[in-house]
């Protein structure tokens, strides 16, 4: 058991706790805390039904004009935009003003006021009043099309924006389609391979490893030469005279998938086969030496025996497949992305951890429900062969 | 970042530290930008004669506009960044969270001789591209004129292409709804406007055919997958100098700029700012075009340029007439809001 | 190629099942290999685009390649960074599956989910934990921020499958070292590290395939000085997709070609002698 100790320790540092103190910034919220401290003092018992105090005018406007030019003043317009679009900019025009000359509550309102009308209209300032703690449920909402309503009830978003359960469930369909496919061709391919001479396996099995380990960058530009319009696929098929329209096989669902399991597949026959290989073919012969036919002995004598190589490349399969983006990308169109693809998107692009982390968070505890699920069934940890 | 150190991995992380010593001290200047043909001709034009006056080395990375490595750069105080290329998305953000230096360039170059748009307070303009309607001019006999044509598939038969995304496509859709370039921004910004556009963009997604990476519209039109598509302009002047026939319609085209910033805490800033006044001027810019098809930021250099080349660059006179230039703060008020809006309706 | 004959007493039902799964098989392998068989032709194309049919050959984008110090680079820091990673994740992770093999103790089910977890988080969440975690300490933009970033990546692939060897290993050869006054230490050296050397080899393997091939993580934690091949090939697929990639390509798929045919000739003379001894 010691023996693990380094690996474990390795795997804390390098691994464990940088994925932890990532998931923490998915309901890290301190921008408001931090930068408008006495507007949130004096917006503390505000209802959100009337207009806010005079206080709050006055707090806001010293509270901006303390964070006039310093980076806080970003990251405040940046998490006050993610709750109404455009409040990035009514920050910026209004610190452009500032300071703003006021010592009452009345004065500060009117300057406010007369910087944009739109100081006047509670959503904006129920905005700052709903982020008055350090942490917040709004990434992880967002991440599933939820958000919390002024009263704090949750509610769905409008139909028109909500992306997230639909790319959730298209990421769960792709890889399950693809698991499925790669099973329906590995389990054939594996079994042969058991029954050929040791020398043919080999032989075999480096024709499978070959594609494994060329690059997969260099497999999607393969697939763009033979899929695309006028790609060797569609020629191939116009010549022989099947189709007279060249089919479109690339930049949608259907490339995505033949690429997909492409690179899957290894993945899927590896474990197969490692579990096939102990299969000892007596039991299937003495069933069929005691009348079973034999299909009938495959199926129900030979098949139960290689559930373990299934379920283990099944779920190596997928929990791959789920985190798949850059085969979507380059191969899929825009209804083809997968969830990793926003998580990029947020990460790189528009730079909200916040986002990128409750999305990865949720990816996260999928995936390991369904570890846990497989752990369940087959009592058993997850092995490559 | 807020670092969260738990006690052990700070211990264990001591000897990782020393590990990963990098030469701190006395770097090279280092230029980003987004390399390809782009770099290509940054080198030629930028780069080798910087060094050149200054004497110095410079050492050129080629990075895809990934803001998040600048930002984790920046917030660990390890910046090894000096000068970077960004786009225009990232430059209002970047410059408000002081993930860049604030320098006010207006001080320090010529004014005078800066196109309009290419000043802005933490960045400077690299140059001028732009996002246009290309067509295959072998699959086409009759030439398409503008976005309007671009959706009409009786006339035109045969799939576009389009970048994934909102950013765009949302304009060229008003434009081919009968929206003047000029018009775009203010109709975008009300409700109805992108309830237009996207109404617009149903019309025609079943003939799309979508791409990510500005190589692909090069390859998929040559290869006849789709017979117009967006793209951008200076990948269009690539594939023709390679004696493809695809041609470029200027009107309604979406032109942009790529800024120079430098991140906050880059040990070499001076000698960044005297590399960025370096690439900015008339001389270095008027070589940077005849290089590449992307238009220079400077007047003089636009000059300096033979009618040939002109005609190939998105803010020469006539091709900047019917053009739109990209809005960078609308888009960063609404870009999170509209790219999840379009995913959403990308999933119908 | 592959043909086996059938013995003469099997049915002729039998016998069609038979054919039409090498006939499926075959299909399958086609479908495995044919992507990596176009590329190649393409890499001796005269032309910029990667397109069928090939007008004229030339060797002008091997010439672009082996001349250009960007991909010199990029080859040699992968020849650097993924064997690194190897080496680490292959000792790490075939000593931790010793350990966990046929121990029990509490907990042991949230040790081997924290061990494997690498392989179920998606990696660019990976990538973005990781680089914010490092950045302070200056492992950012360092050949031994990828490696062990790379390391901890492959480490599962290894515990994986060198577990899975450790299943078929009979506990009576351990019982015996053990009575005969062996320590675990020597045991684990002298008699289970023998025995279970062709999954520490597969394990490695694909540890070295995943860091050889890893690029979202690199995209993160690779500096100017850390580009490795997929890096420089994600640059040319995004910027300019020419057949330098299929060059690159060939020249790789020849290089593991070669070193699959090696370890396959090692392992059958290795097969050969044992017979030979055994057989004495």
């Amino acid at each position: 058991m010691i023996l693990v100790g380094p690996l474990a320790l390795f795997l804390l540092i390098i691994f464990v706790i940088p994925i932890g103190s990532l998931l923490t910034r998915a309901i890290d919220n301190p921008e408001v805390i931090q930068t408008l401290p006495t507007t949130l003092k004096a917006l503390q018992h505000w209802d959100r039904k009337s207009t806010p105090p005079d206080t709050a005018y006055l707090a806001l406007s010293q509270d901006l004009t303390k964070a006039k030019n310093s980076p806080s003043a970003g990251e405040l317009a940046r998490r006050l935009n993610y709750e109404i679009p455009g409040y990035r900019s009514l920050l910026f025009k209004t610190l452009r003003r500032t300071p703003i000359q006021a010592t009452d509550g009345p004065a500060a309102r009117d300057a406010l006021l007369a910087i944009d009308k739109r100081w006047s209209e509670l959503p904006y300032w129920a905005a700052i009043a709903n982020n008055d703690k350090s942490w917040s449920p709004y990434y992880l909402l967002a991440s599933l099309d939820l958000k919390l309503n002024s009263k704090g009830d949750v509610t769905s978003v409008p139909p028109d924006t909500s992306a997230f359960r639909a790319i959730f469930s298209r990421t769960f369909v792709i890889s399950l389609v693809v698991t499925l496919v790669t099973l329906l061709l590995g389990y054939p391919l594996s079994y042969w391979i058991t029954r050929l001479s040791k020398r043919r396996a080999n032989l075999v099995l480096i024709c499978i490893l070959i594609p494994f380990w060329t690059s997969i960058l260099v497999r999607i530009a393969a697939w763009v030469v033979l899929l695309q319009r006028e790609g060797l696929v569609n020629s191939a098929l116009m010549h022989l005279g099947l189709i007279s329209e060249p089919l479109p096989l690339l930049f949608n669902r259907l490339g995505v998938y033949i690429a997909m399991v492409h690179i899957l597949l290894p993945f899927m026959v590896l474990p197969l086969y490692s579990v096939m290989q102990s299969v000892p073919p007596t039991y299937q012969r003495a069933a069929i030496s005691l009348g079973s036919h034999p299909f009938a002995a495959f199926w129900r004598v030979y098949v139960p025996q290689t559930y373990p190589g299934i379920g283990a490349g099944s779920l190596l399969v997928f929990i791959i497949a789920v985190g798949y983006y850059i085969t979507p990308a380059l191969l899929g169109g825009a209804g083809d992305q997968m969830i990793s693809y926003y998580v990029a998107y947020f990460t790189n692009q528009t730079t909200n951890w916040g986002m990128a982390s409750a999305l990865g968070l949720i990816l996260l505890v999928g995936t390991l429900l369904l570890y846990s699920l497989y752990r369940k069934i087959s009592g058993k940890e997850l092995t490559l062969g | 970042m807020k670092p969260r150190p738990l006690l052990l991995a700070l211990a264990l992380s001591v000897p990782f530290a020393m590990l990963g010593q990098t030469s701190a001290q006395a770097r090279d200047l280092t230029v980003v930008n987004f390399g390809g043909a782009n770099g290509d001709a940054q080198t030629a034009a930028f780069i080798k004669p910087f060094e050149k006056e200054s004497g110095k080395p410079v050492i050129s990375v080629a990075y895809n506009g990934e803001q998040a490595k600048v930002k984790a750069m920046v917030q660990s105080h390890d910046v090894v960044w000096d000068a970077v290329e960004v786009e225009t998305g990232d430059l209002g953000r970047g410059c408000e969270e002081g993930t860049y230096e604030n320098i006010d360039w207006s001080k320090i170059l010529d004014k005078s001789d800066i196109v309009q748009g290419a000043l802005k307070y933490c960045g400077v303009g690299t140059f001028v591209w732009s996002t246009v309607l290309a067509y295959n001019a072998d699959a086409l006999k009759t030439a398409p004129t503008g976005w309007a044509d671009f959706w009409n598939v009786k006339k035109f038969p045969g799939k576009r292409g389009l970048r994934k995304g909102a950013h765009y496509n949302l304009e060229f859709a008003l434009m081919a709804d009968g929206v003047a370039p000029s018009d775009v921004y203010k109709v975008l910004a009300t409700p109805e406007g992108v309830d237009r556009a996207f109404k617009k963009l149903d019309e025609l997604k079943p003939y799309i055919q979508w791409w990510e990476a500005g190589a692909q519209p090069v390859q998929m039109l040559s290869a006849g997958d789709v017979v117009m598509s967006a793209a951008y302009n200076g990948r269009i002047d690539a594939a023709q100098r390679e004696g493809r026939n695809l041609k470029v319609v200027w009107n309604g085209g979406v032109y942009d700029f790529d800024y120079w910033v430098i991140p906050t805490g880059s040990t070499n800033k001076d000698q960044a700012i005297a590399f960025v006044k370096y690439a900015s001027s008339p001389k270095a810019q008027a070589a940077y075009s005849q290089h590449i098809a992307y238009g220079p930021i400077s007047k003089k250099a636009i000059g300096m340029l033979s009618p040939d080349v002109l005609a190939k660059l998105p803010n020469s006179p006539a091709n900047a007439r019917n053009a739109l230039f990209n809005d960078l703060d609308f888009w960063t008020d609404h870009g999170e809001e509209l790219e999840q809006r379009f995913a959403a309706w990308a999933a119908r | 190629m592959l043909k086996t004959v059938l013995p003469h007493y099997v049915s002729t039902t039998e016998r069609i099942w038979y054919y039409t799964l090498r006939i499926l098989c075959a299909l399958i392998l086609l479908f495995l290999v044919l992507p990596i068989l176009v590329i190649i032709p393409l890499s001796f194309s005269q032309s910029s685009l990667l397109l069928y049919p090939i007008q004229s050959f030339s060797l002008r984008w091997y010439d672009t390649l082996f001349h250009s110090s960007d991909w010199i680079r990029a080859a040699t820091n992968s020849f650097i960074v993924a064997p690194s990673a190897t080496v680490i994740a292959t000792v790490l992770g075939t000593l931790a599956a010793a350990g966990l093999h046929r121990a029990q103790f509490p907990g042991k089910g949230f040790l081997v989910a924290v061990l494997i977890s690498p392989m179920i988080v998606p990696l660019v969440v990976t990538g973005l934990g990781i680089y914010l975690f490092f950045a302070p300490y200056g492992l950012v933009n360092s050949y031994s921020g990828l490696i062990l970033a790379l390391a901890a990546i492959g480490a599962p692939y290894v515990v994986t499958t060198v577990s899975a060897t450790l299943q078929g290993l009979d506990p009576n050869l351990l019982r015996a070292s053990y009575s005969l006054g062996a320590g675990p230490i020597r045991t684990f050296f002298g008699v289970t590290l023998p025995i279970i050397a062709p999954g520490v080899i597969a394990g490695a393997l694909f540890a070295f395939a995943t860091a050889f091939d890893e690029i979202v993580i690199t995209l993160f934690l690779a500096g100017p000085e850390q580009v490795t091949l997929p890096r420089q090939m994600f640059t040319g697929i995004r910027e300019n997709i020419s057949p330098v990639i299929a060059a690159v390509a060939t020249i790789l798929i020849l290089f593991s070609t070669s070193l699959l045919l090696v370890l396959e000739w090692l392992r059958g003379r290795a097969a050969a002698r044992t017979t030979r001894v055994t057989s004495t």
